[in-house]
């Protein structure tokens, strides 16, 4: 950081426009969070009537939410279903899918680095070019594949689609390259295995790659629309996602309190799982190591 | 016991028409206990044949055996050796304890065990203080230190060492190759040395195995390597400023080189073409005209190193130095000065095979 901010001339004036700048980013992004905020503290009721909303917290907070979370009858009598399962469905296949990525591209870009096999840069080229095939390109036959196999309406069904990845792969295989040769070989001699110098030397190495991964794949998994809404028919798998989309429209009058809570509640673990990693973020780069 | 044997060791790399041999067939004995140091231009195979021992590299023919034991197809580990790498190969992310520790611990030897031979290591490598340190937080000499720390807690039959000091400074690289002399003497273990550098080969070797392209072309003491090189290669390889080689036609007491005729202080060892090698320290220098046995050179250029002086000039076609010491009168540019060799300092070269003759 000195060293960069050392080679830019310190000028109150631009100074003062960077900051502006950035005020205004933030701004952009947070105001709509906030809205979203406000309203979830409002009784529907409220929401209707208010032109422009009120930019003022409400008083019914605690209730909109526990209506959110666990569900029941609005003020208007309609029912509003629970969020808190949809939560937990959508953290676990947002975990699986996260973490799944990161063991099978580890393992990929492992044996495309370490090991000498026939067809090796074939093999790392085929992984390379499924970049062109995201899930929305291949979702018929996958569909098929997934309803063949009976996985419909299963966490199964919910990530094993989703878990091959030549991002991470790539990430991975990138890094492996930096590492000098003779830390392998420094490993045989101390008569590691591959799998052992996997765990005791590249894994905390790679630590850093990890987290950045687990970061963006996390959010990836929890932000997942389209994929479930094809998978999942019964009521009991649907992720959160699809559960905001569900309380919009629809026969009933559309509560746009709990809408708004919903969404917040969704929006809580991926922004909890930045925050956290974040930590773990600086820390990799401030111990540069190698 | 940490004898090694290397015999008519071939490395190639690819298969059939494509293959690239890199070495030709080496052969060498190591007995137990000595100080090996393996040294040759970059390219020569040095490094290769090191990481065939250590089994880093596949033999592709011929056979290695340590301890009486070959070793062709048994892995690194398994091969009693350890080996101290370039660039250290430390562990980046575990202490300087567990750098050392590690192989023990794969090895499963009690723990009590590798804290004591860890210990014993790092005292004698004077490291106590930073066994609980990364190594990003040591020097360059440090770093190095562990990496021997780690080889000798293996108490293995044979160390290998590929350029250990090649990424320290000129200072350090004296102090430590003093340190790895004494570390020699103090633990006895058979000991593989490779460098490009010719001063630590001959501060550090018992005996040193010459390599060129993938060649051996001469294993012996520094001694019998600087005094009798076996072949031109190393003979213009081992010492500073390399030795001077004339080719030219041997006629008994004269050695005629490009028109010029060369006064021997003794007779050519045959008649023919031959290759006359005489190092720079081992000339005697006189100025005026040149008396039978002598020779006389036109000083083109001087260099002053401080205990000594470089005098320049041409002999044969072929650029010919001497070296005086600093305190003799010296020459100017342009001066004629008649140069004279004891017999016992010639040495002659076939010139069609390069190599030593009588």
């Amino acid at each position: 950081m000195g060293n960069g901010s050392g080679m830019v001339e310190r000028r109150p004036t631009l100074g003062l426009l960077a900051h502006a700048v950035q005020i205004i980013g933030v701004l952009i992004i947070v105001f709509p969070i906030y809205l979203a905020f406000i309203a979830s503290t409002h009784t529907a009721a409220e929401i209707a009537s208010s032109r422009p909303l009120s930019l003022l917290p409400g008083s019914h907070f605690v209730e909109t939410y526990r209506l959110a979370l666990f569900g029941g009858t609005s003020s208007f009598g309609s029912r509003i279903g629970p969020s808190a399962p949809m939560m937990w469905i959508s953290l676990v296949s947002a975990l699986v899918i996260a973490i799944g990525k990161i063991a099978i591209s580890l393992l990929s870009a492992f044996a495309i680095v370490y090991f000498r096999f026939p067809f090796r840069s074939l093999v790392f080229w085929m992984i390379f070019i499924t970049l062109m095939l995201p899930v929305e390109v291949r979702i018929g036959p996958t569909y098929s594949v997934v309803s063949d196999l009976h996985m419909l309406n299963s966490y199964s069904g919910l990530t094993i689609p989703l878990i091959a990845s030549a991002t991470a792969t790539f990430v991975f295989r990138q890094f492996f390259l930096t590492v000098p040769d003779e830390l392998a070989e420094a490993a045989r001699i101390d008569g590691a295995g591959p799998i052992r110098f996997l765990k005791d030397v590249l894994l905390p190495l790679s630590r850093t790659s990890i987290a950045a991964l687990f970061v963006i794949q996390f959010i990836y998994g929890w932000n997942q629309y389209l994929w479930p809404l094809l998978v999942t028919t019964d009521e009991s798998m649907y992720p959160v996602v699809m559960g905001i989309k569900r309380l919009i429209g629809g026969e009933a009058y559309t509560e746009w309190n709990v809408v708004m809570a919903t969404a917040i509640l969704a929006l809580l673990p991926p922004a909890i799982v930045v925050v956290l990693m974040q930590k773990w973020f600086v820390k990799g780069l401030v111990d540069t190591e190698k | 016991m940490g004898a090694i044997s290397i015999r008519d060791v071939i490395k190639r790399y690819g298969h059939g028409l494509k293959a690239n041999q890199v070495i030709h067939g080496v052969n060498a004995e190591i007995t137990d206990g000595e100080f090996i140091v393996i040294v040759g231009p970059s390219g020569c195979g040095k490094s290769t044949l090191l990481r065939m021992v250590a089994g880093l590299e596949e033999i592709s023919g011929g056979e290695i055996s340590i301890a009486g034991r070959v070793v062709n197809d048994i892995e690194p580990s398994e091969r009693d050796i350890a080996m101290v790498f370039q660039n250290y190969a430390l562990y980046p992310h575990m202490s300087v304890f567990d750098n050392m520790a590690y192989g023990l611990k794969i090895a499963k030897v009690p723990l009590a065990e590798i804290k004591t031979r860890v210990d014993k290591a790092a005292k004698i490598l004077e490291l106590g203080a930073f066994l609980q340190r990364k190594p990003r937080e040591l020097s360059g000499g440090q770093r190095q230190r562990v990496a021997m720390g780690r080889a000798i807690v293996r108490q293995p039959q044979v160390f290998l060492f590929d350029e250990p000091l090649s990424n320290l400074d000129a200072k350090l690289r004296a102090q430590t190759r003093l340190e790895i002399q004494k570390l020699h003497n103090e633990l006895g273990v058979t000991s593989l040395f490779v460098t490009h550098d010719q001063v630590e080969a001959m501060t550090l070797a018992q005996r040193m195995i010459v390599m060129n392209a993938g060649r051996v072309e001469q294993i012996g003491t520094p001694d019998e390597v600087y005094h009798r090189p076996a072949t031109t290669f190393v003979a213009g390889f081992i010492g500073s400023p390399p030795m001077n080689l004339i080719a030219g036609h041997g006629e008994g007491h004269r050695f005629k080189a490009d028109g010029q005729s060369i006064d021997l202080p003794a007779t050519a060892p045959r008649e023919g073409e031959l290759i006359l090698g005489i190092r720079p320290e081992h000339i005697e220098m006189n100025s005026g005209a040149a008396a039978a046995g002598h020779w006389s050179l036109k000083v083109e250029a001087l260099e002053m190193l401080g205990a000594e002086r470089l005098v320049y000039g041409r002999l044969g076609g072929t650029l010919f130095t001497v070296r005086l010491d600093a305190t003799l009168p010296a020459p100017k540019i342009g001066d004629t000065v008649s140069l004279k060799a004891s017999p016992d300092h010639l040495h002659w070269f076939d010139a069609a095979t390069q190599q030593r003759v009588v």
